[in-house]
């Protein structure tokens, strides 16, 4: 059974590639054979996740190795999958969701005439997420981990008419590539150091290595994971990357490809387990991303960048529970399906208010809108509810969980997560209130309607996903599940000073945060809203810096583009004037000596024969000089 | 003996300066055959004066090759007037751009 796991990749691959070959005749029914490959993944997926409930906790986890990939001298990568507790919940999140996502895509994109290409590169996104998760060595994870990038790229540009669909599809591609050199660095000097690059291996012989190999390939796996989970300082993509079409922000842009970072980190527990100093890397890499992307969605009108911010912040959560070491790691993981289940609900919702305002994505046009599209309304709420942490929701749970962690490992840290929390709520109620409450700011030709059946019933199980989620943690069902695949240690009490907070205080605590944040929201944004965005010059100074993104991209201008495009420039210069100059002043030069030499070729016989006579009496003259001395 | 050798170096003169100074293709044609007869006589003079073959035998080559020239040389010459109605030498400089 285990053993045709990578059927689970091959179908949706191979219905990817088959209907971007097959040509315009399978326009009419692409994206039902797209929709049926990722569904059939999603079937699959769960027998086999059936399977792995039904086994013993000892038998949990199936590795199939179809063919030797690579094998020279004693660098040997074998094709092989594995499908375990973590890379199984990995598989049901992202073909769920994908599957929902495919059929969601079929109403948005129904009056795309490149609707088929569109679903074909869904599929090989499918595909390549899929070989991410499931690998059981590192290089086999950077193929999908390429593979991702190469559908994100596509999918982001997908648009590619627009110069800024193109311009933030290259954006994402190249700051992805930064990112990869630390994955590709970290593939080496796996294999320099253990010859091999197999997860089990590496992850097994780290602790017979030193401790600046533990930090070193900490350090590059977690630069890897901040290109692919836009953590600072490769944050600044994400934002741009809503240029895409809606659904691919959904599943790429929030639910699966950007945690591919915190996979990466919590698949690698071995090495961060062993390096206390990565580890502090990877919570202040989360912590800053939180807190930035959070100061990020409180500041942007365009509903789909400050749903992006937040995906920004989320991330971060779980980035920062994956750095607390094992005491974390299956609340990243938790964080993540639940985000994965709300996030994707939100996004899809976003783009159902879009389908419904003419593509206007800006919040001001919208205001009122429940009752225009009840349906999108009341499951983008309970979304809105999952992720501010309202008790019950799924977000509740995760959150809860990673801040308590986070206070168990530091009071400061623990102290960013909960304004954190608080900040969130704000963001997302001034969403909220901004798109669904308030008065109408709709404009002249703009009438909102409901969504077809066909988009809305995803929305609805999405939405069902984000308050049920949470039902995992009951019983500590995940750290349980996850336990043999990452370890588990119940972190540390939460304690202020001397007095030991006891857990229903803080989850109380976080609740009151969160309706501060709430209350906020609702009091600046409750009516007289601005239809059109105030001017930079009028808002005060953290307004501007958010709506910059923090500047993120003008510092990656300075540090990084600026230097790059003089050093270009120098080489350009050196190009033309150092190596084209010598070589075409040696053609000029013999081109003037040429000219010179042609000069005495007059063309007339008569001083051809006076050179010739000349030339034989220099030699008699010689030759006699010769004879007689 | 140098009365031969005399005239043979007056032949010759007379005719390198006759190639260099004429524009007349004809002539010009002529004073090379005047210096290959000149040079004819100083092989022959000095076969003599060795009384061996060796300079006879040069000559004898040269009258060959001498008349192969003429017949070649005299089509050129025919039918460059043909086409330019003049047989100048300064005037066929074509190849001088």
């Amino acid at each position: 059974m285990f053993d045709l796991q990578w059927l689970l990749i091959a179908v949706p691959l191979a219905s990817g590639l088959g209907l971007l070959a097959w040509g315009k005749e399978a326009d009419r029914f692409g994206h039902l054979i797209a929709t049926a490959a990722s569904t059939f993944s999603f079937v699959f997926g769960v027998v086999l996740f059936a399977n792995l409930l039904g086994s013993d906790a000892g038998d949990r986890s199936h590795t199939a190795n179809l063919f030797t990939w690579i094998d020279a001298g004693r660098f040997h990568v074998d094709m092989s999958f594995t499908f375990d507790q973590l890379s199984g919940l990995f598989v049901l999140l992202i073909t769920g969701v994908g599957t929902l996502i495919h059929v969601y895509s079929i109403g948005y994109m129904e009056h795309d005439e490149r609707r088929r290409r569109f679903f074909s590169f869904l599929n090989i996104f499918v595909a390549a997420m899929l070989t991410l998760v499931l690998a059981s060595d590192y290089l086999v994870l950077f193929l999908g981990w390429e593979g991702v990038g190469l559908a994100s790229y596509l999918l982001i540009g997908f648009w590619q008419h627009k110069d800024s669909a193109a311009a933030a599809a290259k954006k994402a591609f190249v700051v992805n590539r930064v990112g990869d050199v630390g994955m590709a660095l970290a593939i080496m000097t796996m294999f320099a150091q253990f010859g091999t690059s197999s997860i089990a291996a590496v992850n097994g012989a780290i602790t017979s290595a030193s401790g600046s190999v533990a930090t070193a390939l900490g350090l590059l796996l977690l630069l890897g994971a901040c290109g692919k989970s836009a953590q600072v300082p490769l944050q600044s993509w994400l934002l741009d990357a809503m240029e895409g079409p809606t659904p691919v922000s959904a599943l790429i842009h929030a639910a699966t490809m950007v945690t591919a970072g915190v996979y990466l980190v919590v698949r690698s527990a071995g090495v961060y387990d062993a390096s206390e100093a990565a580890r502090t890397a990877v919570i202040v890499v989360g912590l800053v991303t939180l807190l930035a992307g959070a100061w990020i969605g409180c500041t942007k009108d365009d509903i789909k960048k400050a749903l992006a911010g937040s995906t920004m912040s989320q991330i971060g959560y779980m980035m920062l529970a994956a750095g607390l070491g094992p005491a974390g790691y299956a609340f990243a993981i938790f964080h993540l399906i639940t985000h994965g289940f709300f996030k994707a609900n939100m996004f899809l919702g976003a783009g159902s208010v879009m389908h419904g305002t003419n593509d206007d994505v800006n919040m001001r046009h919208y205001g009122a809108l429940r009752t225009a599209m009840p349906i999108t309304f009341a499951t983008f709420g309970l979304g809105y509810l999952a992720i501010i942490g309202f008790p019950g929701t799924a977000g509740f749970f995760s959150k809860d969980k990673i801040i308590e962690a986070a206070f168990g490992h530091s009071f400061w840290v623990g102290l960013g997560t909960l304004i954190g929390a608080g900040v969130t709520a704000f963001y997302m109620t001034r969403l909220m209130m901004m798109t669904f409450f308030g008065q109408k700011r709709w404009l002249d030709d703009v009438h909102p309607h409901e969504s077809p059946r066909v988009m809305t019933y995803p929305l609805i199980a999405l939405g069902a996903l984000s308050v049920l989620g949470g039902a995992l943690i009951f019983g500590d069902w995940i750290p349980d599940w996850l336990a043999p695949v990452v370890g588990h240690a119940e972190h540390n009490a939460v304690s202020i000073g001397s007095w030991e907070v006891p857990v229903w205080a803080m989850t109380l605590i976080i609740t009151a945060v969160a309706a501060c944040g709430v209350a906020a929201g609702v009091l600046l944004y409750r009516s007289n809203v601005a239809a059109e965005t105030p001017a930079d010059s009028s808002v005060s100074v953290f307004t501007r810096a958010g709506r910059h993104e923090l500047y993120g991209n003008a510092i990656n201008d300075a540090v990084a583009v600026r230097p790059t495009m003089h050093l270009t420039r120098f080489l350009v210069w050196l190009d033309a004037k150092g190596v084209d100059g010598l070589v075409t002043g040696m053609a000029d030069r013999l081109g003037d000596t040429s000219q010179f030499l042609r000069k005495p070729q007059t063309g007339h016989v008569r001083s051809y024969a006076a050179t010739l006579f000349g030339g034989a009496l220099v030699v008699v003259l010689a030759l006699l000089a010769v004879t007689l001395a | 003996m140098n009365e031969y050798l005399t005239l043979s170096l007056i032949l010759f003169t007379i005719g390198s300066v006759g190639v260099l100074v004429r524009r007349n293709a004809i002539v010009v044609f002529m004073c090379i055959e005047l210096m290959l007869n000149a040079t004819n006589l100083a092989l022959v003079s000095f076969s003599r004066q060795h009384g061996n073959l060796d300079g006879q035998v040069a000559a004898f080559f040269v009258m060959v090759v001498a008349a192969a020239e003429v017949v070649v040389g005299l089509a050129i010459i025919v039918s460059i007037y043909r086409t330019r109605r003049s047989i100048s030498v300064d005037d066929a400089s074509l190849l001088k751009s």
